[in-house]
């Protein structure tokens, strides 16, 4: 297993310098001038040349290059410029507030998409699979901030159960010291459930959007692999041993069945991370990918730049994460590292 | 198999009036399928009985209704499938009733199954040793604390040696004959009454079919228990069956006790499928019904086209023309029948239909100039660790000590001379067909020679052989007839491709008129060329196969095991076909494959292979009737065929 680990993270490398190369010559070549942007409508040449200079815009690309990479050593990936402050501490800042809602919604949407894909399987044309259907196409069809602002109206504006989507905090609560980030785990490090509450209550509705767009893929997959996995001769095998149906499609078909679910697993999370720049919008949620929308707006390159190395490097974590999944499934994955 | 049987009930159709009555009786069994084309009635009408103690042999080729009826016994069909009339008993218990509480107690405890393709049967993620555990533990025959203990004890029963070890392995660390134990361990595990084997050894080498069927033997007659035996093999059933009942199209044709079916087989389709059945001391000919027979040509499907002229057949004449009985030659045959208790059977049956081998043994003694040589071939393969090795290598770190190379051809040479059909055989694992591969240069070898016609193919790297122009000269026909067509060409595309890419044709009526006559070389009807892969049967796809194969007059064909996807009928159809082929385009032939009966019938001579070397090479005739090496001997006594 350890090999497997090891094997996966060296196989990593090529792939994060080549995103690190990637990120610098598009956030060069993206339209818009920097230098002209900052030094506002009514600057001379000259000033936008002294500003050139001062940000470095002016060196040869290969030096510049060579710049981000000493500086990315060091672990400063630069300063925004419309905020003034360090892209890293910005991105560790935002990072867990996106953290949060993404897992959430991932869960959120496993915890509805498995049993219901198994269940669609196993009674293959009752209402059950074909609830399912309409579930999963709703899913995909529905883009997240229709299904955001529909949830928003009904829950919050409508039936006033949900508070208003104003950030991952109402404007009385306290933050709680930060520990993991992750509100719904700090406050209940410090014990404070009253925040806790507050906290879940703000995380639910973006985190149901979420899980909407997430539970179509991962239904349909775990169906269709269900599906497979029963009609397989080993399943057949089970029943003829009159194993009870329970033990048969849990322990014989299921467990074969979450291969590709893993996989599906790690493509709907980064389509998550995507879908989470609309959500955020619409939530007001203080996360990572606002953040990075704004700057591109501003041609802002840095926080661009940062924004895209901390999700590659959160991609390789989790294709590691999903290869490990199939090695801790799989033994023949196991094996074969 | 005999021992245990109470004479008055083994084999024995009527039920049976006495008080301890069959273990199991079908009556009227008649099986339905809702189908996109309506109901299909699978198995109509079948009546059968199985005795304590007996073991029953249902024979038939495939979508005879085999299966179908055994899984109706154990009521494991599909949600499509549904017992439409009929009764089946089950120790006086009634199956087509029974809840479904009442039937998962009785599967796995009472009655059991041993399935086709054992890895497959297995859960690939799960130890072994829990597969059998999960059985005994929800049986209860034990409990948490004991069930390791038990399983152990089971592993043991069926001999796997290293139990304890074994215990841990998934499936995919087994070999196939180590999975069909677990298999039969995991049916056994509960002792029941009645165990199920649908064709238990197909897919498996000879060898270890013997071994796995002597164990199966063995365990159920040392505990008394009833066995369905569903196989395709009329030689297995042979050897290991009590009673046979023949079915065909659903329909139960003929059931007898086994010496008797085979002695005195009644109904025509039996003895259809007993013709067809290879065995030793017969010829190509004498797999065809009598009628096609007679007519002396190969016509087993009927078309509009008119059947080639006598006189191309070269030496294919009627079989009763060369046919001298030598029945010398069949009772001194050292082939033991895998049997017991039926030797006597075999001589004088085999003397009957036991004729002297045709053409092709003066063929061989000639000298014939040699089409395709090999020397001293070798193929390795590194054992492990490819991506780690890529890894290193692209960090600059030397590679691994090449500890672990696989030798999977080790220094192997050999001729197939012109118009010579040579047969490579072996068990799986023995390297032949990596060498097959190797001459049809879709890979490299490691080291070593090939020669064809007189040019260095061996200098020819893999890569860019499909643009040479030798590449025309070598053919290949594939194993599964379905897996090697593109399933969205029609059969006229699939037989056209060569024709394209490499016999400068290009699309219009010359090349659909040249698609046509070859579709009439290989005796596929013409009405059936504009079909896909999937609407064809298996025999025609496997004409179509050849069809392509020779549809640039090749010199050398290589068939990796050509037939070993087919039903038997349709496999004698086959290579009489591929017999008759040669002959009228002068072909030679390179035939890979496990089953020394058939190779024998179609080839000059026969190259035996084990572990990546030659052990035996000689006629036909020499290998099969007095093999010198120890392992072609062990590989000749494996093979069961029926006494005739």
């Amino acid at each position: 297993m350890l090999k497997l680990i090891t094997s996966r993270l060296l196989i990593a490398i090529p792939s994060l310098i080549g995103v690190v190369i990637v990120t610098f010559l598009l956030t060069r070549v993206l339209p818009g001038d920097t230098a002209a942007y900052f030094a506002g409508p009514a600057a001379t040449p000259q000033a936008i040349a002294e500003i050139k200079t001062k940000l470095g815009l002016d060196k040869p690309l290969i030096i510049q290059f060579g710049d981000y990479v000493g500086a990315l050593a060091k672990g400063d990936l630069g300063t925004s410029l419309s905020t003034g402050q360090p892209v890293i501490t910005e991105i560790t800042n935002r990072l867990p507030a996106s953290a949060e809602l993404t897992l959430s919604g991932l869960i959120l949407a496993l915890v509805i998409a498995i049993p219901f894909g198994i269940a669609a399987a196993v009674k293959q044309g009752s209402w059950v699979d074909h609830s399912c259907r309409i579930l999963t196409t709703a899913g995909v069809s529905l883009p997240v901030f229709f299904t955001g602002l529909l949830l928003v109206y009904l829950f919050y504006f409508r039936l006033g159960w949900a508070p208003a989507p104003l950030g991952r905090l109402d404007a009385f609560a306290m933050a709680p010291d930060t520990v993991t980030g992750f509100y719904l785990i700090d406050t209940l490090i410090a014990g404070d459930v009253e925040t806790f509450r507050a906290a879940l209550a703000q995380l639910v509705i973006p985190a149901l959007t979420l899980a909407i767009f997430a539970l179509a893929p991962i239904a349909r997959m775990t169906r269709a692999s269900m599906l497979a996995v029963l009609s397989s001769e080993f399943v057949r095998t089970a029943r003829a041993a009159g194993l009870t149906p329970w033990k048969v499609i849990i322990v014989y078909a299921f467990r074969n069945a979450m291969l590709p679910v893993v996989t599906t697993l790690g493509m709907v999370f980064s389509f998550l991370l995507g879908a989470n720049v609309l959500v955020e919008k619409v939530f007001a949620w203080p996360g990572i990918g606002s953040y990075a929308v704004e700057a591109l707006i501003t041609s802002d390159f840095a926080p661009v730049q940062g924004f895209v190395l901390a999700m590659a490097i959160l991609y390789v974590l989790l294709n590691l994460m999903i290869d490990i999944a199939y090695g801790i499934i799989d033994p023949r994955a196991r094996s074969e590292a | 198999m005999h021992g245990v049987i109470d004479p008055a009930t083994a084999g024995t159709l009527a039920p049976s009036e006495e008080p301890r009555g069959p273990l199991l009786q079908v009556r009227d069994l008649t099986v339905e399928f809702a189908t996109r084309n309506g109901l299909v009635k699978a198995v109509k009408n079948v009546n059968l009985t199985v005795a304590k103690g007996e073991t029953l042999g249902i024979v038939g080729e495939s979508g005879s209704g085999k299966s179908v009826t055994s899984y109706t016994v154990m009521r494991i069909l599909d949600r499509a499938g549904r017992i439409a009339e009929g009764s089946i008993a089950f120790s006086g218990i009634d199956i087509a009733h029974a809840g479904e509480k009442q039937m998962r107690d009785l599967r796995g405890r009472e009655m059991s199954m041993i399935f086709q393709n054992p890895r497959a049967a297995l859960n690939p993620i799960r130890k072994v040793g829990h597969q059998i555990g999960d059985v005994l533990l929800h049986h209860l025959q034990a409990d948490p604390r004991n069930v390791k203990e038990k399983v152990i004890e089971i592993l043991n029963q069926v001999r796997i040696a290293r139990p304890e070890e074994r215990y841990h392995a998934y499936p995919f660390e087994l070999s196939g004959g180590m999975c069909q134990r677990i298999v039969i361990a995991l049916a056994l595990a509960c002792r029941p009454q009645l165990m199920i084997a649908d064709e238990p050894t197909t897919g498996l080498d000879v060898t270890t079919q013997k071994a796995v069927m002597d164990l199966v033997t063995e365990l159920t007659r040392a505990r008394g228990m009833s066995t369905l035996l569903i196989t395709h093999d009329l030689g297995l059933a042979a050897a290991y069956c009590d009673t046979v009942m023949v079915m065909e199209k659903g329909e139960v044709v003929e059931t007898a006790p086994a010496e008797q079916i085979f002695r005195n087989p009644q109904h025509p389709y039996t003895r259809k499928l007993m013709r067809a059945t290879p065995r030793p001391g017969i010829s190509l000919r004498d797999l065809l019904p009598e009628e096609a027979q007679t007519r002396g040509r190969v016509q087993a499907s009927p078309r509009p086209n008119p059947p080639p002229q006598a006189g191309e057949g070269g030496p294919v004449a009627p079989v009763e023309a060369v046919a001298t009985p030598d029945a010398d030659v069949a009772a001194s045959n050292p082939l033991p029948l895998a049997g017991e208790g039926r030797e006597g059977a075999a001589a004088p049956a085999a003397g009957l239909s036991s004729v002297a081998k045709g053409s092709p043994a003066p063929a061989a003694e000639k000298t014939l100039q040699p089409l395709l040589k090999v020397e001293n071939l070798v193929k390795e393969y590194p054992r492990q660790g490819a991506p780690i090795a890529f890894l290193a290598g692209l960090f600059g770190k030397k590679p691994a000590k090449e500890d672990g190379i696989f030798r999977a051809v080790d220094g192997i040479s050999f001729e197939v001379g012109k118009g010579e059909s040579v047969g490579l055989v072996g068990e799986s694992g023995c390297g032949k067909s990596t060498t097959s591969t190797i001459v049809m240069r879709l890979i490299d070898a490691t080291s070593g020679r090939i020669t064809f016609d007189g040019e260095d193919l061996s200098a020819i790297p893999a890569k860019s052989f499909a643009h040479h122009p030798m590449r025309k000269r070598i053919q290949m026909v594939f194993q599964d007839p379905t897996e090697s067509l593109n399933p969205r060409y029609t059969a006229a595309r699939a037989i056209a491709d060569p024709l394209l890419r490499m016999g400068g044709m290009s699309e219009g009526p010359a090349l659909r008129a040249k698609v046509e006559d070859l579709a009439g070389m290989v005796g596929l009807p013409v009405d059936l060329l504009d079909r896909f892969p999937h609407q064809l049967s298996g025999g025609q796809k496997a004409r179509v196969g050849i069809a392509r194969a020779i549809a640039l007059n090749p010199d050398l064909v290589i068939l990796d095991e050509p037939t070993a996807a087919l039903d038997v009928s349709v496999q004698a159809v086959v290579l009489n076909l591929l017999e008759d082929l040669k002959h009228k385009i002068g072909m030679s032939y390179l035939f890979v494959s496990h089953d020394l009966h058939v190779v024998q019938l179609l080839c000059d001579r026969v190259i035996v292979m084990r572990q990546g070397r030659v052990v035996e090479e000689g006629t036909a005739e020499q290998v099969l009737a007095a093999p010198k090496d120890a392992y072609t001997r062990e590989l000749i006594a494996a093979i069961p065929h029926p006494p005739v």
